[in-house]
């Protein structure tokens, strides 16, 4: 096993331990493993990171051309956006869910052909990681902003019908939630804002033409749209909580097919084929 | 030595009793050294709260010394003892300790985990600390029992969740703003539930409090307790848009709130969430209210659900709690067994040193001629023969001090060398 395969074996196995710790502190209500749980998760991010040091030295160009690099880079903006949500809302029950998402996409990641795959030389252009980092920073963060949105919905039924369980104690406030979904919300409108614009740029310089309305860029498009919808209607109107916890969970949702279902189901140019084919 | 309690509670005694059996706590001197007098007893503390009244003392004879407290209860309040010893429990030794230790960890309280019996406790030992009822024994232990109720307050979640009413409103405010800083609350009408829940809401963090009465001078009186402002009963609603919290305790034969009206705040609060607790009966506030998505209804009975699901983890945690007390109860026992044998050993040692000394004495009167050199090599074989001699039983003594025949041991010990009874060596400043 070279060391790039090492590294990502030895991250997963991180991520599977700090989901481990999380849910121990979750379950039996010891906030010390939730601590341990997220030193555990910043060991991840660094062995991540390096993992993509290697692979980019090795392989060369940005990592991100195969379903198995995409999995693996998302997780680690997933990772990276709670480390910085965490520092700001002390979220060691959303761990609980943000770990072992991580975990899961790894192991997806994993059971997806890790092939390095050569970039067109047309497509090669420093915008390409640009526009990469951008969106899958945007969707981290709007992922992040749906656990939120979860969270604020179980957390909100809790109050409102009145049943104190377990569950009640562990979730923070609503308002920490709504917090939390805000922070994501506007983290992430602008860096997929910017991601759609860079990718625009690039796509220019590659083809000649800014948008061709391939069905990546359409739903992204719609996705955007809703999540601009969002923002205005929160600073606007007065959207939040309940109404702004459902809006990041739909929106998520459309995000969700924007960045997998479209690949899957609808092909176009965004395709990991269609990188050499091209 | 023995630990002994002798006691009451609300849990074998109800309130008439109770009362008749309690303390002043302004005169406490007088039973403190009455009990302290009792032939039997070398160590005394008396607690008396209004759920419980017991007396923990040091006794060698742990029978006499139960049924002189007994009598004595029954003597100070002028009560029958036949009545009286229906309602009364008594501990001794390990039995003793373990309860003493769960009394002060509030695990034998009414309210499971309720702080005010540790300082209670605290307050009686202060009390025998001043009067000088207490020596060796009594002060280890009751230091032992406030180190014990903190461990338990810290190494479990038994005093974590609120248990009154009031408490578990502030807690659901915490629930739904997470910080009650700059908050507002209003209080409708006043109510003692109202205001003790508003004190707590001050306590947590809450900024400014409008208080509003159908009676101005009243809201007024109230609104000055909290530094806060009187708002007349007739606008009142016009204030709501600025209030986070609302306390509602009229006595109002209908709802002072209806959900239309609400409606309208939350739109000119612009949904902010607000928290409205209605502890009124009837209620003052539309249930229907509760539909509102910014809103959050709480009235008694939701309060009351909320202290039960509490009370419920509190007995959870208190499990946690007994085996806390069941290891700390073991560790005292200890100690207290190596108390006993530490005396005897020493008297054992003093007695044989003794013989030897009288000993030697008589042998060296009859032998004038010998050198310095040789009386110094007569008397180390004597003191080696003693130390060779009593090697062994100190040995024997101090390995089976901390198990359960160390009783057994130290009384064989002490009448086959005919030592003094340790009931004369005190551990007290009883004269």
């Amino acid at each position: 096993m070279g060391t790039m395969a090492l590294l990502f074996s030895i991250t997963t196995l991180i991520y599977l331990v700090a989901s481990i710790l999380y849910l121990v502190a979750m379950i039996s209500k010891r906030p010390r493993a939730g601590q341990i749980g997220r030193w555990v998760l910043v060991v991840g991010i660094i062995l991540h990171a390096s993992h993509f040091a290697v692979r980019h030295s090795t392989a060369g160009g940005t990592p991100v051309t195969s379903l198995h690099e995409s999995l693996s880079f998302f997780a680690w903006c997933l990772v990276l956006l709670f480390l910085l949500l965490d520092l700001r809302f002390r979220l060691s029950v959303m761990g609980a869910f943000v770990a072992p998402l991580a975990f899961v996409v790894m192991i997806f990641s994993a059971c997806s052909p890790d092939v390095v795959i050569e970039l067109n030389p047309v497509l090669k252009s420093w915008l390409f990681p640009v526009h990469i980092t951008l969106a899958f920073l945007g969707n981290a963060a709007f992922a992040l902003s749906f656990g939120a949105g979860v969270m604020y919905l179980i957390q909100y039924r809790m109050l409102k019908s009145k049943r104190f369980t377990r569950v009640y104690q562990l979730l923070p406030s609503l308002d920490i939630l709504d917090k939390v979904n805000y922070t994501c919300l506007s983290i992430g409108f602008p860096l997929m804002t910017l991601g759609i614009i860079s990718g625009a740029f690039w796509a220019n310089t590659a083809w000649g033409t800014y948008w061709r309305w391939d069905p990546k860029e359409t739903w992204a498009l719609i996705t955007w749209g809703l999540y601009a919808a969002q923002l205005h209607g929160r600073l606007t109107i007065g959207w939040r909580g309940r109404k702004a916890a459902i809006f990041s969970i739909i929106a998520f949702i459309f995000l969700l097919f924007t960045f997998l279902g479209v690949n899957l189901l609808l092909g176009g140019y965004h395709t990991f084929e269609s990188f050499t084919v091209l | 030595m023995n630990i002994v309690i002798v006691g009451l509670s609300h849990k074998t005694a109800p309130i008439d009793i109770r009362e008749k059996v309690a303390f002043s706590p302004t005169a406490m001197e007088e039973p403190l050294h009455q009990v302290l007098a009792l032939p039997a007893v070398s160590e005394a503390v008396i607690v008396s709260t209004c759920n419980r009244v017991e007396l923990y003392v040091i006794s060698r004879q742990t029978d006499a010394a139960i049924t002189e407290i007994k009598k004595f209860l029954a003597d100070f309040h002028n009560l029958d003892l036949e009545i009286l010893e229906r309602h009364l429990y008594d501990f001794e030794g390990v039995a003793a300790i373990q309860h003493a230790l769960r009394v002060a960890s509030s695990l034998d309280s009414m309210m499971i985990g309720e702080p005010q019996i540790l300082g209670q406790i605290k307050t009686a030992y202060g009390y025998a600390c001043e009067y000088k009822t207490v020596g060796l024994i009594l002060n280890r232990f009751m230091n032992k029992a406030f180190s014990v109720a903190k461990r338990v307050r810290n190494e479990t979640a038994i005093a974590s969740n609120a248990v009154s009413v009031s408490f578990a409103a502030v807690e659901l405010a915490r629930k739904i703003f997470d910080s009650l800083e700059n908050k507002t609350v209003m209080l409708i009408g006043a109510g003692e539930m109202c205001e003790l829940a508003a004190k707590h809401f001050v306590n947590n963090g809450v900024s400014k409090v409008l208080v509003t009465n159908r009676t101005f001078s009243r809201a007024e009186k109230l609104a000055k307790e909290f530094d806060g402002i009187a708002v007349s009963f007739d606008n009142f609603r016009e204030q709501l848009h600025r209030v986070d919290i609302v306390l509602s305790s009229t006595g109002a034969p209908a709802y002072i709130l209806d959900a239309k009206k609400l409606k309208q705040v939350c739109k000119e609060r612009r949904y902010k969430p607000m928290f409205l607790i209605d502890i009124a009966v009837p209620r003052d506030i539309d249930p229907a209210a509760n539909k509102l998505d910014s809103i959050y209804l709480y009235d008694v009975d939701d309060l009351q659900g909320v202290v039960q699901a509490n009370l419920k983890e509190r007995q959870k945690e208190a499990s946690k709690a007994e085996l806390i007390i069941n290891e700390e109860v073991v560790q005292f026992q200890n100690w207290l067994a190596t108390l006993e044998v530490k005396p005897t050993i020493v008297a054992l040692r003093q007695q044989m040193e003794q013989v030897r000394q009288t000993e030697m004495e008589k042998t060296l009167s009859s032998l004038k001629a010998l050198s310095d050199k040789e009386r110094k090599a007569i008397e180390s074989m004597t003191s080696a023969i003693v130390n060779k001699i009593l090697h062994h039983p100190t040995h024997v003594l101090k390995q089976t001090s901390t198990g359960d025949d160390s009783s057994l041991y130290l009384d064989t010990v002490r009448t086959l060398f005919d030592l003094p009874g340790l009931a004369e060596q005190k551990t007290h400043p009883k004269k």
